[in-house]
């Protein structure tokens, strides 16, 4: 009985779950004919578990197992609102006569992917910790192969699926040699035993490469750019936001938590991935000429900023990130939705296909300024202000050289990210994409993303909020 | 009283309709909604007047300052940027002033614009300039005071631009953009500085760290002043207020008369409490930039030929006064030093009435006539009585004639610069009579003198459409009676109340000046052959001429500018900035182009290649551990 009420205070995974299931049924009741009813009850019914969790809570259940901080319950939701905008986007997709038969099964793997998300966030075991990690990479495995009559499609399911086994590998090496040093893969037990000796060095470096797949980290980033241009554009979307969002911060949890003894040499293992992140993620994306692509090196950049907010000390470091992610991902996912919404109108992916864009889609060309510009950190819009938060995090910390090279390389991004603005608003084309009226869907998601973007900088209360869930 | 907020949400919602509905809306429907939000706000405003000054004063008898509305925005450690809504004497006044002409404005405006291209742009604009005016002298803190500031600046900058294909517009307006905006570097200087020294933005900050700041606080003061002169137009940055003219005649009886060239008087009127304490060294200066600037456009205005540059300068001219009447003050006990404060609020107050009724007849009478030369003019109140009855009160009026306002609270700043010293109580006295003298010249050579017959008959002038005379009337009637207002009860320096007694000398001798100088005009001007002027002209050519030209202040600045700046300085500059930074950073450019081309075989696309990286950064990051 005892275990079974405790299981009920995860209601943020049980609403999931719920919701899960219900989509699940509907897909096996709903005719035919109508499957694309699952597409608002899908989105409504996140909104209904998004709200009824929103406050958030401090759950620790099974003898300190689970462990979901007040923190973690924000960002659970700010996750299940980056799923809730790839949603909206994939209407137009999964209507398409070759996916409109497994409309259901893409929101059931999404869910199920957003459930290991949870469970990786708000573990406090490594046992834990890795179902978690597995449930949230291999859906979307099979996301990735969704189109999987597209022979790109395949090929980036099969690169990713290899390479999350790699790491995964490499990850759990790194527990065992943990488990090996202290005994115990419980979070909190763990943490006081570590003082920095070379077996623990080696523990910290793999658990780190295998968390460092997820959020694309150099040099563990290779697969990224095949698999976002593989991938359905959505699903891209989700990987580059809402998952990488999870993954930095169950990152920032462990090296916190865990190997919170150890900060001085997982900062210096820090500084080095950030340096070596942003500089190759923007030296790629300078080159890339397919959006899906460029986004991808865009996104190996944006990882290494993320990064440095886990260089500040952990109260503004996760109050920092945690900010950086929300931002991220509605800026992002706007992205994407565009590069999709053009996508599946004209099945044009290229930079040079969006010359001249303003001219014939201009509230489109706004939308896709205004998130690049959040994206590359100008004010007045929320990027800058994340930006400059996870700098000031970095920076009080006394890692100046690594904040100097983060900053200069901010230039370089601003470079590639006004070379599409360029491509829409300057250049103009003898064959521009027409003009074309997106659903309802992708304008309520496209008009959320940029409420956000415009909203987040200037409220400035959100990061308080998060500050202030750290410190109560 | 939280409803005054309305004040900035009203004014910004009927912007942002306006802005960006307004292509989809009849002219007439976007004008109606402007100036229906307008009567909103003028409610509201004079609604929270007769509730503040109804709800009485303190204790000890000083009026409260309230903060209804108080948001901390961007919280920056100990120091923060707030924004809300304070309410004292002097915001309460200014909210009345503001509304008051802003309506009137709204109303005169659907005459007066009606068929212009843009109508609906120009109701959307006005809306703007009137939100950032009242969130200017609503502001709890100097750093809101300086968003708004700023917000004013543009919306004066899009107005006087409003005719944008006219070449001379464009110009006028990036003039009055870049003038001001250079004055406000010194301001924001300054708030720094205080901000730095102080720990905080509030107007009332503590006093132990106002004096463990030291000679900072005069510094930033001063600086802060630098941004008031270049708003209020002050010499020698005057020079932006003339060219203004090129907007919209009701904008610049909006705008350029009556509300936001005199932001910079409320700045040293908000601030006046800490000049008064920590740096009083400053305030005599100001009133001899006041006084010089009152003199010198008095001067020009008297020979102008167009006339809403005679009413700029004329503006310049009272706005001096203004300044004046605030630098002569010595201490805030209301009973010697504090007559300025209070002197220069009531002229603020009552001279926004009274210019705003001279700019608006003056656009009343370009709309009969289609010029703003003189020379199109001349025997006009035949054929516009209504503007020109109206007009006449505002000379007299401005010229200080008892009872219209003007002579209060004129006499008031006599009197208050006689205090200080009797050498400015006579310029300014000296001053007083030429305004009266170029006013009528003004009023002579539109009204009567030598008719443009030639025109007048082949377009008769006749009266503008009731829209335009009825805001005439209004501010006539407010004109008329402003004066007896008991204005030092409501406004003083320290809260309290403060008995308005005319002293008796220095009112009979600016009536003697004033009525002399207004005979001279009649002398000279009244009459349709003016040899007098002629011959005054011929033979003082050079004085007459340079007059003209404004005594040449534009070309100085056009010399130190492109003779000094642009040649010594910038073009070295630029120099090295073309060849040396540029250089640099091309070369950096171009590093990282062949970097990135240099480092392509990484992706290669082949996944045993890629899990060969993957172990090999494990692996070398695990050495670098280990070494480290």
């Amino acid at each position: 009985m005892e275990n079974l009420t405790q299981f009920f205070q995860m209601r943020q995974e049980l609403g999931l779950i719920v919701v899960f299931l219900i989509m699940f049924i509907c897909d096996l009741l709903l005719p035919e004919n109508h499957r694309k009813l699952m597409h608002p009850i899908a989105c409504i019914l996140l909104v209904v578990q998004m709200l009824v969790t929103i406050v958030p809570t401090d759950i620790n259940l099974f003898g300190g197992m689970y462990h979901s901080t007040p923190i973690a319950s924000a960002l659970k939701t700010i996750l299940s609102f980056g799923t809730l905008l790839a949603f909206l986007q994939c209407t137009d997709w999964l209507n398409r006569e070759d996916s409109k038969h497994k409309i259901g099964e893409f929101y059931s793997l999404s869910l199920s992917t957003l459930i290991g998300m949870y469970f990786m966030i708000s573990a406090n075991h490594f046992l834990l910790f890795f179902l978690g990690l597995e449930l949230a990479t291999v859906p979307m495995a099979c996301l990735i192969a969704f189109d999987k009559y597209k022979e790109h499609s395949g090929e980036a399911a099969a690169k990713f699926i290899l390479y999350a086994l790699f790491s995964s590998g490499i990850f759990l090496y790194g527990v065992s040699l943990l488990y090996g040093a202290v005994g115990s893969l419980y979070f909190d037990d763990i943490a006081p035993l570590l003082h920095g000796c070379e077996l623990q060095i080696l523990a910290m470096v793999f658990i780190f490469a295998g968390l460092a797949f997820k959020l694309s980290l150099v040099p563990f980033h290779l697969w990224t750019a095949d698999t976002y241009q593989g991938a359905p554009t959505v699903v891209g979307g989700m990987l580059s936001a809402v998952s990488k969002g999870a993954a930095a911060f169950a990152l920032m949890t462990i090296l916190v938590k865990v190997f919170g003894n150890m900060v001085e040499l997982s900062s210096t293992m820090l500084s080095i991935i950030i340096v070596v992140t942003i500089t190759v993620g923007n030296l790629f994306a300078i080159r890339q000429q397919n959006m899906k692509r460029f986004m991808a090196f865009s996104s190996i950049s944006q990882a290494g900023y993320i990064l440095l907010a886990m260089l500040g000390n952990p109260t503004q470091g996760t109050a920092s990130l945690v900010y950086y992610i929300v931002v991220y991902i509605v800026a992002n996912m706007a992205v994407f939705g565009i590069i999709n919404a053009i996508e599946q109108k004209t099945g044009r992916v290229l930079r040079e296909d969006y010359k001249g864009l303003y001219a014939t889609n201009p509230k489109l060309a706004l939308v896709m300024t205004l998130a690049l510009f959040s994206l590359a950190g100008i004010p007045p819009f929320a990027g800058f202000f994340s930006k400059f938060l996870v700098f000031a995090a970095a920076f009080n910390q006394g890692f100046y050289l690594v904040v100097l090279l983060a900053l200069l390389n901010t230039v370089i991004s601003l470079y590639y990210y006004l070379l599409v603005v360029k491509a829409m608003f300057i250049d103009s084309s003898e064959n521009p994409i027409p003009t074309f009226k997106s659903n309802w869907f992708m304008r309520i998601s496209l008009l959320l993303s940029l409420g956000g973007i415009l909203a987040f900088g200037l409220v400035s209360c959100l990061y308080q909020t998060f500050n202030n869930l750290l410190i109560n | 009283m939280e409803y005054t907020l309305l004040l900035l949400i009203l004014p910004l919602f009927s912007f942002l309709v306006l802005g960006l509905l307004g292509n989809y809306m009849k002219p007439k429907v976007a004008g109606f909604i402007g100036t229906l939000s307008l009567v909103g706000i003028t409610i509201v405003s004079y609604f929270t007047a007769y509730n503040y000054f109804a709800a009485g004063r303190n204790a000890d008898g000083v009026f409260p300052t309230l903060i209804p509305y108080n948001w901390e925005w961007l919280p920056f450690g100990k120091l923060s940027i707030d924004m809300g809504v304070m309410l004292d004497p002097i915001s309460v006044m200014m909210l009345v002033v503001i509304s008051t002409i802003s309506l009137m404005v709204h109303i005169y405006s659907l005459g007066y614009m009606k068929g212009e291209t843009g109508f609906q742009r120009y109701y959307a604009f006005i809306s703007l300039f009137t939100m950032s005016m009242l969130g200017l002298v609503v502001a709890t803190n100097i750093f809101q005071m300086y968003i708004f500031w700023e917000l004013v600046g543009v919306s004066s900058y899009l107005l006087i631009g409003f005719y944008y294909t006219k070449p001379a517009a464009i110009a006028a307006s990036k003039k009055a953009f870049i003038v001001t905006r250079f004055a406000d570097l010194g301001f924001l200087i300054g708030i720094l500085i205080y901000g730095f020294y102080v720990g905080t933005f509030s107007f009332t900050p503590d006093t132990a760290r106002l004096i463990s700041a030291g000679a900072m606080i005069p510094l930033a003061l001063s600086l802060m002043f630098v941004g008031g002169a270049g708003k209020s137009a002050m010499f020698p940055l005057h020079i932006w207020l003339p060219d203004a003219m090129e907007g919209p005649t009701p904008v610049s009886a909006l705008i350029h008369a009556a509300t936001m060239v005199v932001a910079g008087v409320f700045l040293v009127a908000r601030m006046f409490p800490l000049f008064i304490d920590f740096a009083p060294e400053v305030l005599p200066w100001i009133a001899y930039i006041g006084a010089f600037t009152a003199l010198y456009a008095a001067a020009v205005a008297c020979v102008q030929s167009d006339i809403k540059r005679v009413l700029a300068f004329s503006t310049i001219s009272q706005i001096g006064f203004m300044m004046v009447a605030l630098g002569v003050s010595t201490s805030i006990d209301p009973n010697n030093g504090g007559l300025g404060y209070m002197a220069s609020m009531f002229h603020l107050f009552t001279h926004a009435m009274f210019k705003a009724l001279l700019f608006l007849g003056a656009g009343s009478i370009i709309h009969a006539v289609h010029s703003n030369e003189m020379s199109a003019m001349g025997g006009l109140r035949r054929y516009m009585p209504v503007t020109h009855i109206t007009f006449l009160i505002a000379c007299l009026a401005i010229a200080g004639i008892w009872p219209l306002s003007g002579f209060f609270s004129k006499d008031e700043i006599l009197a208050a610069c006689f205090n200080f010293n009797p050498l400015m109580g006579w310029t300014m006295t000296a001053i007083a009579g030429m305004t009266a003298f170029y006013m009528f010249r003004l009023y002579y050579c539109i009204f009567w003198g030598k008719e443009n017959k030639e025109l007048h008959e082949a377009h008769t002038p006749k009266e503008s459409p009731l829209s335009m005379t009825l805001p005439l009337i209004i501010l006539a009637a407010i004109t008329c009676v402003a004066g007896f207002i008991p204005f030092g009860k409501f406004v003083s320096s320290n809260g309290t109340a403060y008995h308005i007694h005319i002293d008796a000398t220095t009112a009979a001798i600016s009536l003697v000046v004033a009525v002399c100088s207004i005979a001279l005009a009649t002398l000279v001007y009244a009459r349709s052959k003016q040899p007098i002027a002629d011959t005054l002209a011929t033979r003082f050519a050079g004085l007459h001429k340079a007059a003209y030209n404004r005594f040449y202040i534009d070309k100085v600045w056009i010399f130190i500018t492109k003779q000094i700046i642009f040649r010594c300085i910038s073009t070295p500059i630029a120099w090295f900035d073309k060849h040396i930074i540029d250089g640099f950073f091309n070369m950096c450019g171009k590093c990282t182009a062949y970097l990135s081309k240099k480092i392509k075989w990484l992706q290669d696309s082949h996944i045993q290649h890629y899990c060969i990286w993957f172990l090999a950064g494990t692996v070398l990051l695990t050495i670098i551990l280990l070494i480290f």
